[in-house]
């Protein structure tokens, strides 16, 4: 199962784990499956169908462009870091 | 409008002649009366060096000259320093030593640099940074500048001999 | 003084001989540029042309009561004027234009302001008239009613109980949760990693210290400009300095509530941007003034405009504090970082954040980032942003550390450098990178060692990190008959990377660099390209390019086929050479037989890549201190940063080179300096002090050679980590020459005299 890294002011919605184990073959379907666990916790990245404005996920260490719709192995690390861009902030 | 002047002056070796008001600058006129744009506008008070122009043989800020100043002057501006369909020794330095990265700078420099040389053969590179000092660069940090101007040099040197 | 390239040799990518990439053609726009022919956004003559003028703000926080225009509107010459009440409404509009969202409000306001002013600078109004100079006196001409209200210019002030607030729907957001009250704190966030309390009582020596940082500005030569034509169908066209064209389209579009395929934006040639020419500033008010004239207006910032109605970068309120074991293993790092974001959120703490700890490998971190508004300038990014200002206190806080254990300072950090599967504190692990490969070549440069030949002397070393980013272009190319291509891609070129681009294609076409005519398009010419910036054209238009090139030589290989009435998969292609059993042809002669065997060939390539490289840079750099002005010289400087691979070493050199100068300006001389009432009273280039040539002493450079494996040649952003480390390397310096640990930026004369003589107190 993937290994998700839970922002720390987050950490307190999974209970005190800074990581969790989690099935889900995209990030989508990753956080469905952790909203399951963790009742709340899906609203705090989630807004409108896609990655709240300010967070990207990374997916192994690399920030991915498809956002919910990136592909995570069983052996994957899912962190969410802040969005960042070229340069602009808007 | 204000009343406008006719200015004669002699510009990279033609007579031309254009129209001006008092508060007019030769960089406005250079610009926007003759379509010379070669020479930028980066501060408007003398203080990027980005409108260089050689003006009866001295270089001068054309941001702080006014145009009816320039009348019966000789002014060679970038658009003057290739010689016909050939580069001037300074030109293809500053493109063989990748003496520029956005350009904007550039032809203040080159125009700066080759008042440089044309009074001083072989200069030092302590002396070819204090003639630059005026032109501002923010993307080089000056050491290709300066290589290009030693390349010049040389360049024009062995030409010469 | 010769650049060293040091190639890594542990993959095949970077062991590789290449006959285009790693060589030094001309720059293809090389002519253009070297004699004034190259057309930037201010020369641009059309017939009809108006000139615009911006009226600004000049209190630093005020409700604006009335505006009236009838005056100026009488002048002779003046053709229209217009508010903010000529833009539609926002409403609750969030918008992402390609960079993250935003509230459309935000934007809009700082183009024009709403209902308040929130800096000295800030857009109230503009007129368009016959001459820049009418429209000058018009500007003047306008009549403002303010209502003054109190200002607040730190971050720490901002952050306090009862400070004056700019937005009063604006709350704290930390993670998806807004807190209750109004604030001034836009964000905040916490990264942590391990148990911080466990790593500090695990530390031999701690060391804690506060920094400050000042406002400093990119400082481009070209001041902002945009023209705009609002024609009689509807369409506005647009030419402007900008790092992105797609961006001025999608925003202008957005402002304007007008469809995106109604707005055509013509890149003109770039007088640098470092970050500052990415946000929108002239182009919506050029088109209002437009649609309301029926004729072209040109709009070009004064530099005291650029100053006060740009986007500097953030100055910053930073407290790090670092524990270590006596053997120099680092045990426990932290970090509270307060960025000044101006008038609209956004400070770009975040990469700060990111980017302030990446060089090592500890278990034990917390970080605090709070993005905070001021009554400045609404803050952009400026080369690597939010780094800068982590690195100099973080990699001053080393150094002491170092000091204090007896340690040699780059030793210090090898024996704490991070490696590929080094966990960052924002969480994720490293990739391949080459910060060990860095620090190793500092040290063995003979700069390191060298003798520092005089009193009051000193040397410092720092190093710095940038993560880069990919994000799309697209690129598309077409084989003309005499065997030359066209390419077209939209990457604004702001340091030669049409060439870099251009060259990647040549590599694998097997032709000659000189033979791709590289085209920077408009947005309705080129498919959608992100920013020039993040240090991602030569990486990912880069791809696009090596994409499309890879489709030509498909199609080629195919048209060889057709010519030789054989089968595709019996013909293999390399280096411009393409060949079946004892059959070859070349790339140009081929290129002669296209309409003969199909028709036009072009190939396309279209890229979102993963795969970006991080890149580190470090700095030696020696100076003298003047001990009775304070005045610091750097009488050397190195520079040396991993470039995964320099596809043209010229102009990674000159990256290298621009961003350490920027670093040192920034360090000793650039400031923002603020009267209590929020007026910059430097707002020239006279007292704004950008390093000139004077002040320098040759840059030398080292381009590393760690590859990116998510790159065919291995290739790394580049132009922006150069900037990262030298304060803090300056700082480290000042230090060993005149005994006294600097920190606040500037660290200009008086503030080093006034640490020299207190130090003697």
């Amino acid at each position: 199962m993937a290994i998700v890294y839970i922002p720390t002011p987050l950490v307190a919605l999974t209970g005190g784990n800074a990581t969790v184990e989690v099935e889900g073959a995209t990030v989508r379907q990753i956080i469905d499956n952790l909203e399951q666990s963790w009742p709340g916790i899906r609203e705090r990245l989630v807004a409108k169908d896609h990655l709240r404005p300010n967070i990207s996920v990374a997916v192994d260490g690399e920030v991915s462009p498809l956002g919910l719709l990136e592909r995570v192995s069983p052996t994957s690390e899912v962190h969410f870091v802040a969005a960042i861009s070229g340069g602009s902030r808007r | 409008m204000r009343a406008r002047t006719q200015v004669q002056a002699t510009i990279n070796g033609e007579t031309v002649e254009f129209l001006c008001e008092p508060r007019q600058s030769l960089l406005e006129c250079l610009r926007d009366e003759l379509g010379l744009t070669g020479a930028k506008e980066g501060c408007n008070d003398g203080n990027c060096g980005a409108c260089t122009v050689i003006l009866d043989g001295r270089i001068v800020n054309s941001c702080l000259v006014l145009g009816l100043e320039a009348a019966g002057s000789e002014i060679t501006t970038i658009e003057g320093i290739a010689r016909g369909a050939e580069l001037h020794p300074v030109q293809r330095a500053f493109l063989e030593q990748a003496a520029l990265q956005c350009g904007f700078c550039t032809p203040g420099f080159i125009v700066a640099s080759k008042a440089l040389l044309d009074e001083e053969p072989d200069p030092s590179p302590e002396r070819i940074r204090l003639w630059l000092a005026n032109n501002l660069c923010r993307c080089t940090g000056y050491d290709k500048i300066v290589r290009a101007v030693e390349q010049a040099a040389a360049q024009l040197q062995k030409v010469k001999a | 003084m010769k650049t060293q390239t040091e190639t890594s040799t542990e993959t095949g990518i970077g062991g590789r001989e290449y006959a285009v990439v790693g060589t030094r053609p001309i720059r293809h726009d090389g002519a253009d540029k070297v004699t004034g022919r190259a057309q930037y956004g201010a020369d641009l003559r059309l017939p009809g042309l108006l000139h615009g003028c911006i009226v600004r703000s000049p209190y630093a926080h005020a409700r604006i009561r009335r505006i009236d225009t009838a005056k100026a509107a009488a002048l002779p010459g003046v053709k229209a004027a217009v508010t903010a009440a000529d833009l539609p409404g926002a409403g609750d509009r969030i918008v992402d234009l390609g960079e993250g969202a935003t509230p459309l409000s935000y934007i809009r306001g700082n183009i024009l302001a709403g209902e308040k002013v929130l800096y000295k600078g800030h857009a109230v109004a503009a007129v368009a008239a016959v001459s820049p100079h009418v429209a000058e006196e018009a500007a003047g001409m306008i009549e403002v009613e303010y209502e003054p209200l109190p200002c607040v210019l730190t971050a720490p002030e901002a952050m306090q109980a009862g400070a004056p607030i700019l937005h009063d729907d604006l709350r704290t957001e930390e993670f998806g949760k807004r807190a209750a009250k109004a604030s001034n704190v836009a964000q905040h966030f916490r990264h942590s990693l391990g148990d911080i309390e466990k790593g500090f009582r695990e530390a031999d020596v701690i060391v804690e210290r506060e920094f400050r940082t000042a406002t400093v500005h990119q400082g481009y030569i070209e001041p902002h400009n945009a023209t705009a034509l609002w024609n009689h169908d509807g369409r506005v066209h647009i030419w402007c300095s900008t790092q992105g064209a797609f961006v001025v389209r999608d925003t202008t579009a957005c402002i304007l509530d007008i469809p995106v395929s109604q707005v055509k934006v013509t890149p003109m040639e770039i007088g640098g941007g470092f970050g500052g020419k990415i946000p929108v500033y002239l182009e919506p008010v050029a088109a209002l003034l437009s649609k309301k004239t029926g004729r072209p207006v040109k709009i070009v910032m004064s530099r005291k405009d650029v100053f006060e109605g740009t986007g500097p970068t953030p100055g910053s309120y930073i407290k790090v504090k670092i524990g270590a074991r006596k053997d120099g293993r680092i045990t426990a790092a932290q970090a509270y970082l307060a960025y000044e974001a101006g008038a609209y959120p956004g400070a770009m703490v975040a990469p700060g954040a990111m980017c302030i700890f990446a060089a090592y490998d500890i278990e034990n971190v917390v970080i605090d980032g709070f993005d905070v508004v001021v009554n400045k300038p609404s803050t952009a990014a400026y080369r690597a942003p939010g780094a800068t200002n982590a690195a100099f206190a973080a990699e001053t806080v080393v150094d002491e550390i170092a000091e204090k254990l007896g340690i040699d300072p780059i030793d210090f950090r090898l024996r704490n450098a991070a490696k590929e599967g080094t966990r960052r504190a924002d969480g994720p692990r490293h990739r391949r990178i080459g910060c060990a490969e860095v620090l190793e070549a500092m040290k063995r440069h003979p700069h390191y060692t060298a003798p520092l030949g005089g009193p009051h002397r000193g040397r410092g070393v720092a190093i710095g990190f940038w993560f880069n980013v990919g994000l799309p272009s697209s690129c598309t190319i077409s084989v003309n008959a005499d065997g030359t291509v066209s390419l077209v891609e939209g990457s604004t070129d702001i340091g030669g990377t049409r060439t870099s681009v251009a060259m990647q294609a040549a590599e694998v076409l097997g032709i000659a660099a000189e033979d791709v005519r590289p085209t920077v398009a408009d947005t309705d010419s080129v498919g959608y390209t992100a920013v020039t910036g993040g240090s991602r054209v030569t990486f990912s238009t880069g791809l696009a390019a090596y994409d499309a090139a890879q489709d030509v030589v498909r199609q080629m290989k195919e048209r060889a086929a057709k010519l030789w009435e054989i089968g595709v998969e019996q013909v293999r292609a390399e280096r411009g050479i393409f060949c079946a059993g004892d059959r070859s042809i070349s790339f140009k002669e081929l290129a002669a037989h296209l309409e003969e065997t199909g028709g036009p060939v072009i190939g396309r390539g279209a890229v979102n890549p993963k795969g970006v490289g991080g890149s580190f840079a470090g700095c030696i750099a020696d100076v003298e201190v003047d001990p009775e002005t304070g005045k610091v010289s750097v009488l050397r400087f190195t520079s040396i940063q991993d470039a995964g691979k320099a596809i043209h070493p010229s102009y990674v050199e000159g990256q290298m080179q621009g961003g350490s100068v920027q670093g040192i300006g920034w360090a000793l001389n650039e400031e923002y300096y603020m009267s209590p009432e929020g007026v910059m009273l430097n707002a020239s280039l006279l007292d704004y002090r950008m390093p000139t040539s004077l002040d320098l002493p040759p840059i030398e450079t080292v381009i590393v050679e760690v590859p990116n494996p998510g790159h065919p040649f291995g290739a790394r952003g580049v132009g922006e980590a150069s900037i990262v480390p030298p304060p803090a390397a300056l700082a480290n310096a000042i230090y060993r020459a005149a005994g006294v640990r600097l920190n606040s930026l500037p660290m200009k004369p008086s503030v080093v005299m006034e640490a020299i003589w207190n130090a003697k107190a």
